[in-house]
């Protein structure tokens, strides 16, 4: 008994205080960015669709049903069934795996070179950083589409390569922002220290620069991922993306989409506000993150 | 000549299928007036621009009216197997020395597009090329061609073709209408010069290509054909999105695309554009195949090529398909309701055909599991294009899953696409069989071995199918061809399964009821030389 007693006492419980901080926190969060809150909103329910599609899918989304071609939205099947008699709904559903997955890990992989690179360039300076700088001046020169089309037309078609095209020009796009905030941090006295105790440049770079730009790069990763799930839905739209029969709210956008888009237009129109709604919530969401984490923005 | 007798109820099944519905006034009625522009769209650019190398209408339907031929099908008679008139000779010839020899006389006064005379000479080139192409020259007709002995010009205005036996074949094969006529001194400067240039003697000078864009063409007033062509010049527009082509008409940017459209999009301008529209409906010479690479594992066993075609429901298909797809009717590797294809019970007797689905599919598990392969992935290429490409891409990836197998697809625009085919870079591809002339014994020649087919791409060796089109070839007994064309038909797809037939096609061409002078046939390669055809406006 003396033994449990002891367990017991030795256990940390959760700190009530810490919880109801939390909790307080998220309130606040809601209460300054009420916006933010829906964008957070909107990728909680992503994420549980993504992660439980298999128990939330009425339906196998590849499956074809060719006696129920072309069905109105019904208790049935909720968003109608597309030219192959697929279930709509369940397709969005799966849609989101994909949306996430490309936009995750082109957004995290893009930007995290682009944290690297920008602080590196910073750090180094001089004739490194204005070599550097031009030649990001010539990617960030292609708009985000055409550069990822020309990433596609290098390296083909598919989910891989799709990641590849859309991480591609976010490293420009990061490593500029992220430069700007280094180059503060380049001139403060602990970075000067750091070099006088001859520190590597690795160790002053990931050890005491990067983590002070951690700010802009959460950022930038947030708006990345909106951006990402659009560029991914523009491509697969122009066929080249994923591939049928993958579940995708671009793919589903074409084919059937614009050829029935008179006679059945539930093929497009749930799949349109799946990317709407997407893209809608990250930049929401991204904007709210982007006051939070802005000292100037926060004191306002 | 055999074959002719044999190919008299194909050509009365096509005439009786060719129909033409809508508003339109039958185009030879009116008289045909002079001028305009006709503008069209292309759902695909070609690879090259050589037509003795490629096979697809990307090719054909923008650069056919650069080029003449030595002989070509009845314009005014298109879906006749039969029915060919000279383009670049004088008359057509009678086979003498036992049907071994055929003189064709040419044209006198006939020029390319540069000025310099087109002559007997230039003709030998182009078919010399096409029949035995040197080394490194890809040419897709070798296999038309395999009675031929010589080709020869005693002048500049005679062309005398020897065959090695007497073939009802050959005249067909002379008349397809990728034979087009080159410059012998651009050919010795650069065999592959036409590849990517333009220059020929037909009722279009080239005028300019925008790649991903279009390719224009204006009027041949040199032609050799009095009063043609009618129009001033054309315009071939590419667009992929087949819902971009449609919308294309609906709006009167284009007049006509050559290809085919589905029933819903025709069902669409039908019923919005009423009697400005008409359409025009044909059988296809034409079908979706599948082929494994059969150089690759687990496709080197037969069992695993066996289980996929077991997998797929045709007769199911077809009935559904045919609802999205510009495809319909099922039949094996020869045009269905010819005389030398199968009948239908005959059809059921092969694997991938057999009326109960639940009973092959099973037996698709059944070898699957025997060959270790329960599990199978892999990838399928795919043609980037809507129809019927990516429909019946989808839709056999369904099939195969039902006896779990996965497969992702990967679509390809045509240069690329063609690229992995001829670099065997694939596991499983769409492949297809579009034909020209409704000919099946030489039709089937895709299906020889990789170094003897047309544009075989399943990378295997069998002498024994190789011997079947010769003997077949040769014989001029239509019993014995009727045999031996359906073991030909189950070695393929069932015995040794080389390569898979899904589903053939249906054309319907629903276009501008101003667009005159033009008839569908079943083939989307045929009468697209433009020479007679003039805008009603």
């Amino acid at each position: 008994m003396t033994v449990a007693a002891d367990v017991r006492t030795e256990i940390e419980l959760p700190d009530r205080s810490e919880t109801a901080n939390w909790w307080s926190r998220v309130r606040q969060f809601v209460r300054r960015n009420p916006l933010g809150a829906a964008g957070a909103i909107v990728i909680i329910v992503m994420f549980i669709m993504a992660a439980l599609a298999d128990f939330i899918a009425p339906y196998n989304p590849v499956a074809n049903a060719f006696d129920r071609l072309h069905q109105p939205p019904s208790l049935e099947n909720w968003f109608g069934t597309d030219q192959f008699g697929r279930d709509v709904f369940s397709r969005i559903v799966y849609g989101a795996r994909t949306a996430l997955l490309v936009g995750f890990v082109s957004s995290f992989i893009g930007a995290s070179i682009g944290l690297v690179l920008g602080v590196g360039s910073a750090y180094f300076g001089g004739r490194t950083d204005l070599i550097f700088q031009r030649i990001l001046d010539v990617f960030m020169a292609f708009p985000l589409i055409i550069m990822a089309l020309a990433v596609i037309s290098i390296f083909g078609t598919g989910a891989q390569n799709v990641i590849i095209a859309i991480t591609i020009p976010f490293i420009p796009r990061c490593a500029r922002v992220v430069r700007s905030s280094a180059l503060a941090i380049r001139e403060m006295p602990y970075i000067d220290a750091a070099r006088a105790n001859g520190f590597s440049h690795s160790r002053i770079i990931l050890r005491h620069m990067v983590p002070n730009v951690m700010a802009p790069f959460l950022i930038m990763i947030t708006a990345f991922v909106g951006q990402a799930i659009l560029l991914e839905a523009s491509l697969s739209y122009l066929g080249l993306g994923v591939q049928e029969p993958t579940p995708a709210w671009g793919l589903m956008l074409q084919g059937g989409a614009e050829e029935y888009a008179e006679s059945a237009p539930w093929i497009a129109i749930f799949p349109g506000i799946a990317i709407s709604l997407a893209v809608f919530g990250f930049s929401l969401f991204g904007d709210a993150v982007r006051d939070e984490l802005d000292p100037k923005l926060r004191s306002q | 000549m055999r074959l002719t007798q044999l190919m008299r109820p194909a050509f009365a099944l096509a005439a009786a299928a060719v129909v033409a519905v809508g508003f339109g006034v039958p185009p030879a009625k009116a008289a045909p007036k002079k001028g305009g522009v006709m503008t069209f769209v292309v759902p695909d650019e070609p690879p090259s621009w050589d037509g003795h190398r490629e096979t697809t209408f990307a090719l054909i339907h923008p650069f056919a009216p650069f080029y003449s031929l030595l002989i070509k099908v009845n314009p005014e008679n298109p879906s006749s197997p039969t029915d060919f008139v000279c383009d670049l000779c004088t008359e057509m010839p009678k086979p003498a020395d036992g049907g071994k020899t055929y003189t064709f006389k040419l044209r006198q006064g006939v020029k390319f597009h540069d000025g310099t005379p087109l002559t007997a000479h230039d003709v030998v080139a182009s078919f010399k090329k096409i029949i035995s192409p040197p080394k490194g020259v890809t040419s897709a007709r070798v296999a038309y061609f395999v009675m031929v002995d010589s080709v020869s010009a005693p002048d500049n205005h005679t062309v005398v073709f020897k065959l090695k036996y007497p073939s009802g074949a050959f005249i067909p094969a002379l008349a397809t209408p990728y034979n087009f006529i080159y410059s012998k001194a651009k050919l010795d400067a650069d065999i592959r010069w036409y590849e990517k240039n333009v220059m020929g003697s037909g009722p279009f000078k080239f005028v300019a290509r925008e790649a991903g864009a279009f390719v224009k063409g204006e009027r041949n007033k040199d032609f050799y054909v009095k009063d043609r062509p009618y129009l001033d010049g054309f315009e071939a527009i590419f667009s992929s999105k087949q819902a971009l082509r449609v919308q294309a008409i609906r709006g009167d940017r284009a007049a006509i695309e050559f290809r085919g459209f589905p029933p819903k999009s025709r069902d669409d301008l039908v019923k919005a554009l009423g009697k400005d529209i008409t359409v025009q409906e044909s059988p296809w010479n034409c079908v979706l195949l599948f082929t494994p690479n059969s150089k690759k594992k687990p496709f080197d066993d037969v069992r695993v090529r066996r289980a996929l075609t077991l997998a797929v429901d045709r007769w199911g298909g077809s009935k559904h398909l045919s609802q999205i797809a510009i495809v319909k009717p099922v039949g094996g590797v020869s045009y269905p309701d010819h005389p030398l294809a199968p009948k239908k019970a005959e059809l059921e007797q092969i694997a991938g055909f057999w009326p109960d689905i639940n009973k092959s599919r099973a037996e698709a598990k059944r070898l699957l599991k025997e060959a270790g392969q329960e599990n199978l992935k892999f990838t399928l290429i795919n043609r980037a294009i809507d129809q019927p490409y990516t429909i019946v891409g989808t839709w056999l990836i369904d099939q195969w899953r039902q006896i779990g197998v996965t497969v992702d697809q990967k679509m390809d625009p045509t240069g690329p696409f063609y690229a992995k085919l001829r670099s065997s870079d694939f596991d499983v591809t769409m492949d297809f069989n579009c034909q020209s002339v409704i000919n099946p014994l030489l039709d089937i020649g895709k299906f020889l071995s990789a170094d003897k087919g047309n544009e075989s791409y399943g990378g295997y060796t069998d002498r024994t199918l190789d011997k079947m089109f010769d003997d077949m070839n040769r014989t001029g007994d239509e019993a014995e061809q009727k045999k031996l064309m359906l073991a030909f038909e189950k070695r393929v797809l069932d015995e040794q399964a080389h390569s898979f037939v899904t589903l053939w096609w249906n054309r319907i061409i629903p276009h501008r009821s101003y667009v005159k002078g033009w008839k569908v046939s079943p083939s989307h390669y045929l009468n697209q030389d433009l020479a007679n055809v003039w805008l009603d406006k």
